[in-house]
């Protein structure tokens, strides 16, 4: 394990989000994982069809892949963290069964357990998850290190045929609370409204 | 005990009602027959999951979308999907799933039994509705109950299917 690698990584998740969600279309889709993504999602700019996990550790990747299959001409990006990828390692082989070629799961990576105190994870050694994706079978994964491969792998996650992974290391940075709604029913009823209309709710 | 699972299409026709679209599993041999009729169906989507939890989220994830799932699973994987639950708990999302049970009724395996005893408990104790079919003419009707809940609530429902039904499995003893 390298517990101080994360520190001196030159991405800021703040800023990944930030490029990640920028012109949105009513045609993307995003599921956060608890923790840090939901923050750096709210940051960016809180949207109805941005579903922010508060808890259910380890079911961002499955809920994603239930949205894409159930919409299979949006595009739906999972966005977590690597806490929360882990808990979910079996959900890579899940999804390779079905292949959807319209979801993407991006990791955050600062390779820590950011709302506990910043407890190194497992890819602060050598877990390598996009390695895992590639085991798994996925047509895409790629890791993501500087602000150029970020840039280029933009197309990737918002329209190449998937499944797609995107591993992002990013600093391990202590950031202020940006927190979403945490009414969960609201959250779910104005996602619904947004995407299948108001008769969806009745 | 009921030979060759007869009540298994009751349930599929009753999944056809409830216009299902994706079933999401870890096989066992009481939903054997049942799943081979979903596969069957173009309508509907076979899903594997490597650990029935996914099945909750998964099931969420599809109705943010617009369709409906159900979860065929083992009493063992019931312990599996505790704190996932909290998901459709917390944002009332329709969750149905069917069970098949284990160390009720001439069970083979001690193994089993924990779980088994800790099914409905567990259930319960994280706010899903629980019932039982026990008689082979009442399966569909109470899978019907449960799915007309869980979707028209909407609420989580589960349906324990007594080991009664299925065929005692003996290990080859």
């Amino acid at each position: 394990m390298d517990k101080k690698r994360a520190d001196n990584y030159e991405l800021h998740r703040r800023e990944v989000a930030k490029v990640l969600l920028k012109d949105r279309s009513e045609d993307f889709l995003v599921i956060t994982g608890l923790g840090s993504p939901n923050w750096d999602a709210t940051n960016a700019g809180d949207h109805p069809l941005t579903f922010p996990l508060w808890g259910a550790m380890g079911g961002a990747a499955s809920m994603g892949l239930g949205l894409a299959l159930a919409q299979p001409k949006k595009r739906v990006m999972v966005m977590t963290g690597d806490g929360e990828m882990l808990m979910a390692m079996g959900t890579f082989a899940t999804i390779s069964a079905q292949m959807p070629e319209n979801l993407a799961v991006v990791v955050f990576d600062n390779e820590r357990y950011g709302e506990t105190g910043m407890q190194s994870t497992h890819t602060a050694g050598a877990v390598d998850l996009v390695a895992v994706a590639k085991a798994c079978g996925w047509p895409q994964a790629r890791l993501v290190k500087t602000e150029a491969e970020l840039t280029a792998a933009l197309p990737l996650i918002k329209e190449t045929p998937g499944p797609v992974f995107v591993n992002i290391k990013v600093k391990a940075e202590p950031l202020p609370f940006v927190l979403p709604t945490k009414d969960g029913v609201h959250l779910k009823n104005r996602f619904r409204e947004r995407l299948l209309g108001p008769d969806s709710l009745l | 005990m009921t030979e060759n699972y007869a009540w298994a299409p009751q349930i599929y026709d009753v999944l056809k009602e409830l216009d299902i679209r994706h079933v999401a599993y870890v096989p066992d041999a009481g939903h054997a027959r049942l799943l081979k009729m979903c596969e069957a169906d173009n309508a509907m989507r076979t899903i594997p999951l490597t650990t029935e939890e996914e099945g909750v989220s998964l099931a969420a994830g599809a109705w943010l979308g617009g369709e409906r799932t159900v979860m065929l699973i083992q009493s063992s994987g019931v312990g599996n999907c505790i704190n996932m639950l909290s998901l459709p708990n917390t944002c009332r999302f329709p969750l149905l799933m069917i069970v098949t049970m284990r160390a009720q009724w001439r069970e083979f395996n001690p193994w089993q039994k924990p779980m088994g005893e800790g099914t409905r408990p567990t259930l319960e104790a994280m706010g899903v509705k629980v019932t039982v079919a026990d008689d082979p003419d009442e399966v569909g009707a109470t899978v019907r109950a449960a799915g007309e809940m869980a979707f028209g609530w909407p609420d989580m429902a589960a349906v324990l299917l007594h080991q009664k039904l299925m065929p005692v499995k003996t290990f080859g003893k």
